[in-house]
């Protein structure tokens, strides 16, 4: 059978919320919307005035389900095509073009039995909160933790949700690393994610936990590498990497 | 087409002939490293590839074996689905006819290809696709050594599809008589995967 093709459908913004000071959250109203899994992405095409296109893909923050509202969370990348119009330029009312859900490997369904494992580095965290926000729809009790390492305290996205979240008592654990500066009185960790801190808040291995990493290339190889290392079965290790290696000729 | 508002886009880079850049990819001078798991990293001395017709091995070679087949360069552009596309990248490995060749196989037994990694990763290809030094297994990038990141010790090129079709550490090439779906292929990604038609996931005409 041939999967329906994801035809690309108009979608209205209609709300935004600064999350930090490079990354906005994008509500789109899409008429046409089915339904997403956790995890899944979006991608979103721009047209000019002269027929020129940019597409991008943004990774689902808003929960798995049918809602014809979808939340992204969009980090702007100031030498970026898309995210400075996504996140300076487009305004309530507005509208562009969209296409998904796709691909579905890095999903995650609260049906499982295996706790559930989240590292996130920066913007990385946006896929993860989608996974979190549906466990907590679906009243799930499986242990989850998320291990999220961000520059500074005011680089964290969703800290009051997340705060709310880790408040439930349902057996989800929250763990921010900072690598940069701390607040006083910070609680968290401050350092980069290192071998210790990954055996310190990672279910062990003899859990099985279903493992998702999403930051900077560099952190998900760091974290991935260390993992494996720890016993973790590469096949249970689920990897989005993002953003520049550094590496030109 | 529906303009959006507000959106200009970069400033066209009169540099880069439209002709080479497929429909919503943009030009990276980067690298970037897409994979769906940790990275596989196999020693040399336990790496070897397989050339088979369904569990029938035609061909062997273990690392030094596989290094003194006959080495081509190519010189191409690739298209990732995530969208950035690299332009004049330089790769050097062994084409599949040379390998075809030097496993003594005359003709292709079967009209289509799976690839098998390091970490259980699969893609599907129609033989055409990898015939006529349209494809190759590379062992080395712009002069140097593949890195594993970027799916050494030896990876599929197979420049003219999406790059998910070229696969990272591949370690058996299994002919099939019909097309079966990869793991991205299985995922919801294109059987097929021609960039210039745009053809990103299931579906796409």
């Amino acid at each position: 059978m041939v999967p329906a093709r994801r035809d690309w459908q108009e979608a209205t913004a209609v709300a935004f919320r600064k999350e930090t000071a490079k990354v906005s959250s994008i509500t789109f109203h899409v008429p046409e919307w089915s339904r997403h899994s956790a995890g899944q992405h979006v991608d979103v095409r721009l047209t000019a005035p002269d027929g020129y296109q940019a597409e991008r893909s943004y990774s689902i923050a808003s929960p798995a389900g049918d809602a014809k509202q979808i939340e992204l969370t969009v980090e702007r990348i100031d030498s970026g095509e898309v995210s400075p119009f996504l996140t300076g330029t487009l305004v309530v009312g507005d509208s562009l073009e969209l296409r998904g859900p796709l691909a579905s490997y890095f999903t995650w369904d609260p049906s499982g039995a295996s706790p559930l494992m989240l590292i996130a580095g920066g913007s990385g965290v946006v896929p993860l909160m989608s996974m979190l926000r549906t466990r907590h729809n679906a009243g799930s009790k499986i242990a989850a933790t998320l291990l999220y390492s961000s520059r500074s305290a005011e680089d964290i996205i969703y800290r009051q949700e997340l705060d709310c979240l880790a408040s439930n008592r349902d057996g989800f654990t929250l763990v921010h690393t900072l690598t940069r500066a701390v607040p006083a009185g910070w609680q968290g960790e401050h350092r980069r994610v290192d071998t210790e801190m990954l055996a310190a808040h990672v279910f062990p291995a003899t859990q099985v936990p279903q493992i998702f990493i999403c930051g900077p290339t560099a952190f998900v190889e760091a974290v991935a590498d260390q993992l494996v290392a720890l016993g973790h079965a590469e096949s249970a290790i689920k990897t989005e990497r993002f953003g520049p290696t550094g590496e030109k000729r | 087409m529906k303009v959006t508002r507000g959106f200009s886009g970069r400033p066209r880079d009169p540099t880069v002939s439209g002709d080479r850049v497929p429909p919503g990819q943009y030009v990276t001078e980067d690298f970037p490293v897409l994979t769906a798991g940790p990275t596989q990293r196999t020693p040399l001395g336990s790496w070897s590839l397989r050339l088979q017709n369904g569990e029938q091995v035609l061909g062997h070679w273990n690392w030094a074996e596989f290094e003194a087949l006959p080495q081509t360069e190519l010189t191409a552009d690739i298209h990732c689905v995530t969208k950035w596309t690299k332009l004049g990248t330089r790769w050097r490995g062994v084409t599949f006819e040379d390998l075809m060749k030097a496993a003594g196989v005359e003709s292709p037994p079967l009209g289509f290809v799976m690839a098998h990694c390091d970490g259980g990763y699969t893609t599907n290809l129609p033989v055409a696709d990898l015939v006529e030094g349209k494809a190759m297994v590379a062992t080395h990038f712009d002069g140097q050594p593949l890195p594993d990141v970027h799916g050494g010790p030896a990876r599929l090129l197979v420049p003219h599809l999406y790059f998910w079709k070229s696969a990272k550490w591949v370690r058996r090439l299994c002919f099939m008589d019909m097309n079966a779906p990869g793991f991205w292929e299985a995922l919801g990604y294109h059987i097929y995967g021609d960039p210039w038609r745009e053809q990103r996931y299931s579906g796409d005409r």
